[in-house]
This record gives structure tokens, C-alpha cells and sequence, in this order.
């Protein structure tokens, strides 16, 4: 049997591995098995491509590749967990940045030792080199939102969208022109340099709050890039990788999408939250409470939900809300978690957050399997969320969040708001949850007044 | 041409089912578990590490090795490191003890 075939037939398994591994995922008793079956399909296309008779020379690919490991473990095995949406979008620019050097290295090597590209190849090869460079200044420019590197308020100039439009067009053009001049492919480099502004001027514009649904669609954007690259080196593997983690990335970015009741483009092209221009209304005072009585309220409480937000992340509470959960519950309360798809700045954040607290999953609830409960529910407490629990999604049809389905923390006897400061929220929206009769506003800093709080109910 | 059409079109088969298999193994991922799940799939789509290996061992001229080198060292990140977070993270999720299934 000759070797080409042996290497195919290496990638066919190692892309049955993948989707086996995927399945694995439906369920947290299966996950870590998948991940096994993932590796051990990454190793058999790893070691069948060191079969491949083009490989020659093993110096720098290993030097590489030990030093791309060597940094991945480390940052993986260091970074926080209330980083994690850095890391992701920290790992869409990798893989944006492989892809577009993988096809500009194929252009190089091509136009030094021939056949020149023909066009279907230059396209294929345009088509990758500018996804991945799109995938690699967005996912970076969403690090540096994540990070608080930049602000994570939209940045939006005016005509933005155009801009972006004519951007993406001429990207376009410099990929397809090539085609019928195939003589002009440094075009390639042109459409490179496009893309890497557009990447950065389509996730300026976008607020932080919304970065969940950006990082999916950067996800989509990297699956895309690797499969254009499988069209370009015609190579199955990489075409079915592409596929799949494009389809997650879609799958995952509309249900975030929906979670907000938006569209895509919406999310996209809309800079939501840039202004709100509806004037303030008078609201009444919010009733601030003490610590001390906050925590008369709790101990008195026999059934709990907590909703987490992105609140929980940046103040790295996670582990003092547990310590609280754990004292009431020695006191005989049911303590729930209620985690709204959007909640934090990516799909499934505050599940992470609360898995490393050592809250069981099994304590997690999506919206759907706890809404009902709200109503017969002592205290809901909300820890850093805001958007996720504003009636004004039901009620307020000139609201920027009308229709998108909240928890309805609100039907709880009493709601327990721990927030920063009486500042608006994320948004900019007011909560007509945090005024209404029957809601206790706890002021600081979310870790400090946990950790407060658990000692007052142990104490009493 | 006509073979470079052909290539194009099994390509798209390949891309197209690929795809519907995607969905429909995605979709039964519970919210509980989106975060690991994009973590398990960027390392899986660090699969252009062997099309970056091939650029930086062919000995195809200066510019390819050097960009083929950062490619590996790129894909290398993450795929390793995705592969490491995804575990880590996984190993976190306990069930209550003692509670039944």
C-alpha cells in the first residue's frame, strides 16, 4: 500500500475520532472521554502527516511545534478561569494567524518552485488567507475588549457599516480577481492587508455585553478559514475540522442571539449600546440594605436562586457566593443557581465559574427548567447581573432589550441585588428591578460582600 | 480545469456533510457545557497543523519555512493548549455527592 493512502486513511479516522469525541460532550459524564478520543485523532493526523514524503527537513517544524506546546500548556494550565473568554478569543487569532500563514507559505513556495497557482487555487487560497486574517485581528481586538486592554464600549464611527462594507468588497475582489488574471496573485497580500483591518473595524463597534455572540461567530470564522485551507491543500481532514467547528460556532452564536432576542446582524452591524437616548425616567429610590440585614433576610429564606452575571467574573467572587451557599444550606435552605444563556462574556462562562467553586452541576439551571420557580422562590440574589433580569424585557416595548427572555428574578418574594454601585448597568438600561418595593440593594464590591454575608449567617 | 472542478465539488460533499454532522452532534451539547465545548473544538480546529507542518518541512525556500514555522508553533498552541483547558475544565464539573441519577 503506498503511503499517500495510508496518510488518507489516517486523516478518515482521526475525522470519525472527532465527531465521536463531539458526542461526547452532550453529557458531563462522557465529556472527558471525548476529549481523549480528540487527542488520540490529533495524534494519528499528526503522525500521518509525518509520513507525507513532502516533509524533508524536521528542524523548525519541531522547534516549532515544542514551542507552541510548551506556551499552550503553560497558559492553559495557569490562566483563571474568570479569563476564559480572553483565552478563547486569544485561541481564534492562533488559529486565524496558522491558517493565513499556512496559505501565503503555499503562494511563496508555489511562485518560487512552480506551477504557478492556477485561479480555482489562488481563490481557495485567497478565500483562506483572508478569513483567517479577518479571524486573527478580530479574535485580537476581542482579547483586548475582554482584557479591559481596550474598552469594551463600542466603538463605532459614524458610517461605520459602509465602511465595513466596502472593506469586505474590496477583500472580495482582490480574491477573485485573481481568478481570470491568475498572473496577479500578490493580490493575496493585498487581500491580506484588507482583511486585518476589517477583522479590527468589525469588532470595534461591538459592546461588551455582546461579546458572547462575537466570540461564536469568530469561532465560525476560524472553522471556515481551516476548511478553505482543505480546499486549498485538498485535504479531507481539514475540510471536515473546518466544518464542524464552523457549525458550532454558528449553532452557539444564534442561540446566543436568541437569548438576547436579536439577530445576527443586529449583533454585528448594530453597535448596540453605544447611545441611549431615551431620557432617563424617574425612578423612585432603590432601597439599599446593610449587610447585617441582607443577611437576616437569607438565614430566613428556605428556598434560594441565585443568578449569576458577569459581575461574578470580574470580581472573582465564585468561590465566596459557594462559601455563602454552603452555610445557608447547613441551615436547611435549597439553594439553586439560575444561569442565563448570556450571562458573562461567553457560551457557558458562569457554569465554569461555579463548576470550579465546586457547585455540582446538577444545582445549574437554564432559563426554561427554572423560570417557573421564581414565583414560589423566598429570595432570589443576584450577583452582578443586570440585563439578564430586567422586566423591562417584558414590559417596556421601547426598551433596547424588549423581548428578550429573562429570568424572572422578579417574582421572587425578595430579590437581593449585590451590585458595584448605583451607576446603570452594562448597558446603559435602567432596572426597574433594582427600585421596585420587595428588592434589597446590597452596595461593593461582590467577593467582599459575600464573604460579609457568609459570616453573618454563620454567625447568626 | 475540469479535474480542479471535480476536486471543488468533492471538496464541497465532504464540507456539506461534514457540516449537517456538526450540527446535529452539536446540538445535543447542553449550555452546561458551551464553555468546554468551544475550548474542545478550537483545539480540534488546530487541525491546520498538518497543513502548517508541510509548509515548514518541505524545504520550499526561506519565506515558506519561516511562515510554515510560525504556523506549527501557532497550531501547536492550540492545539495543546485546548486540549489541556478543555480537560481542566471538565475535571470540574461534579455531580452532588450522593445524589441519585
Amino acid at each position: 500500500m503506498n503511503a499517500e493512502l495510508v496518510v488518507r486513511l489516517a486523516y478518515l479516522a482521526a475525522s470519525v475520532l472527532f465527531v465521536i469525541a463531539l458526542r461526547g460532550l452532550a453529557a458531563p459524564q462522557t465529556a472527558r472521554r471525548g476529549v481523549v478520543y480528540a487527542e488520540l485523532g490529533m495524534a494519528l493526523a499528526v503522525a500521518g502527516t509525518l509520513l507525507r514524503r513532502e516533509i524533508v527537513s524536521y528542524g523548525f517544524l519541531l522547534a516549532g511545534a515544542f514551542a507552541g506546546a510548551a506556551a499552550g500548556t503553560l497558559i492553559s494550565l495557569r490562566i483563571p478561569m474568570t479569563r476564559m473568554p480572553e483565552r478563547i478569543a486569544f485561541s481564534h487569532a492562533f488559529g486565524g494567524l496558522a491558517v493565513a500563514l499556512v496559505g501565503l507559505a503555499e503562494h511563496s513556495h508555489r511562485v518560487r518552485d512552480g506551477p504557478p497557482m492556477n485561479g480555482v487555487e489562488l481563490a481557495a487560497a485567497g478565500l483562506e488567507v483572508t478569513l483567517g486574517a479577518v479571524t486573527f485581528s478580530g479574535s485580537l481586538v476581542a482579547f483586548g475588549k475582554l482584557g479591559e486592554l481596550l474598552p469594551s464600549r463600542p466603538i463605532a464611527l459614524r458610517g461605520q457599516n459602509v465602511v465595513n462594507g466596502l472593506l469586505a468588497a474590496a477583500a472580495l475582489a482582490l480574491v477573485v480577481v485573481p481568478v481570470a488574471h491568475p498572473e496577479a496573485s500578490a493580490a493575496i497580500y493585498a487581500a491580506a492587508a484588507v482583511a486585518l483591518v476589517l477583522g479590527v473595524s468589525l469588532v470595534l463597534p461591538i459592546g461588551g455585553a455582546d461579546m458572547p455572540v462575537v466570540i461564536c461567530v469568530l469561532n465560525a470564522y476560524a472553522g471556515l478559514a481551516a476548511a478553505a485551507t482543505g480546499f486549498a491543500l485538498r485535504n479531507d481532514v481539514l475540510i471536515v475540522c473546518g466544518a464542524l467547528d464552523g457549525a458550532s460556532g454558528l449553532l452557539l452564536g444564534r442561540a446566543m442571539s436568541r437569548a438576547m432576542n436579536r439577530s445576527f446582524s443586529n449583533v454585528l452591524f448594530g453597535a448596540f449600546g453605544a447611545v441611549d437616548a431615551r431620557a432617563p425616567e424617574a425612578a423612585p429610590p432603590p432601597t439599599v440594605a446593610s449587610v447585617e440585614d441582607a443577611a437576616v433576610v437569607l438565614s430566613a429564606a428556605r428556598t434560594l436562586v441565585v443568578v449569576p452575571g458577569y459581575g461574578l467574573a470580574v470580581s472573582q467572587a465564585q468561590h465566596a457566593l459557594r462559601d455563602l451557599a454552603t452555610a445557608l444550606a447547613a441551615g436547611g435552605c435549597t439553594v439553586r443557581y439560575a444561569v442565563h444563556p448570556v450571562a458573562g462574556r461567553m457560551p457557558g462562562h458562569m457554569n465554569v465559574l461555579l463548576a470550579e467553586a465546586n457547585v455540582p452541576y446538577d444545582e445549574l439551571f437554564d432559563l426554561d427548567a427554572i423560570n417557573a420557580d421564581f414565583a414560589s422562590t423566598d429570595v432570589a440574589l443576584v450577583v452582578g447581573a443586570n440585563d439578564v433580569v430586567n422586566p423591562a424585557a417584558r414590559t417596556d416595548p421601547a426598551s433596547p432589550i424588549y423581548g428578550m427572555p429573562i429570568l424572572a428574578a422578579d417574582a421572587a418574594r425578595t430579590c437581593i441585588v449585590l451590585k458595584r454601585s448605583l451607576a446603570p448597568g452594562f448597558a446603559g438600561i435602567d432596572n426597574a428591578l433594582f427600585t421596585r418595593p420587595g428588592t434589597l440593594l446590597v452596595l461593593g464590591d461582590a467577593k467582599k460582600t459575600l464573604g460579609a454575608l457568609a459570616a453573618a449567617v454563620k454567625a447568626g | 480545469m475540469t479535474d480542479l472542478l471535480e476536486a471543488l465539488v468533492y471538496g464541497l460533499t465532504i464540507f456539506t456533510l461534514a457540516a449537517f454532522v456538526g450540527v446535529e452532534v452539536i446540538g445535543r451539547v447542553p449550555s452546561l457545557l458551551h464553555t468546554p465545548l468551544m475550548a474542545a473544538t478550537n483545539a480540534i480546529s488546530g487541525i491546520s497543523l498538518v497543513g502548517s507542518m508541510v509548509a515548514a518541512g518541505a524545504n520550499r525556500g526561506p519565506v515558506a519555512t519561516a511562515l510554515g514555522t510560525i504556523a506549527v508553533a501557532a497550531a501547536s498552541l492550540n492545539v495543546v493548549g485546548g486540549f489541556v483547558i478543555t480537560d481542566r475544565m471538565l475535571r470540574m464539573f461534579k455531580k452532588r455527592p450522593g445524589a441519585k441519577r
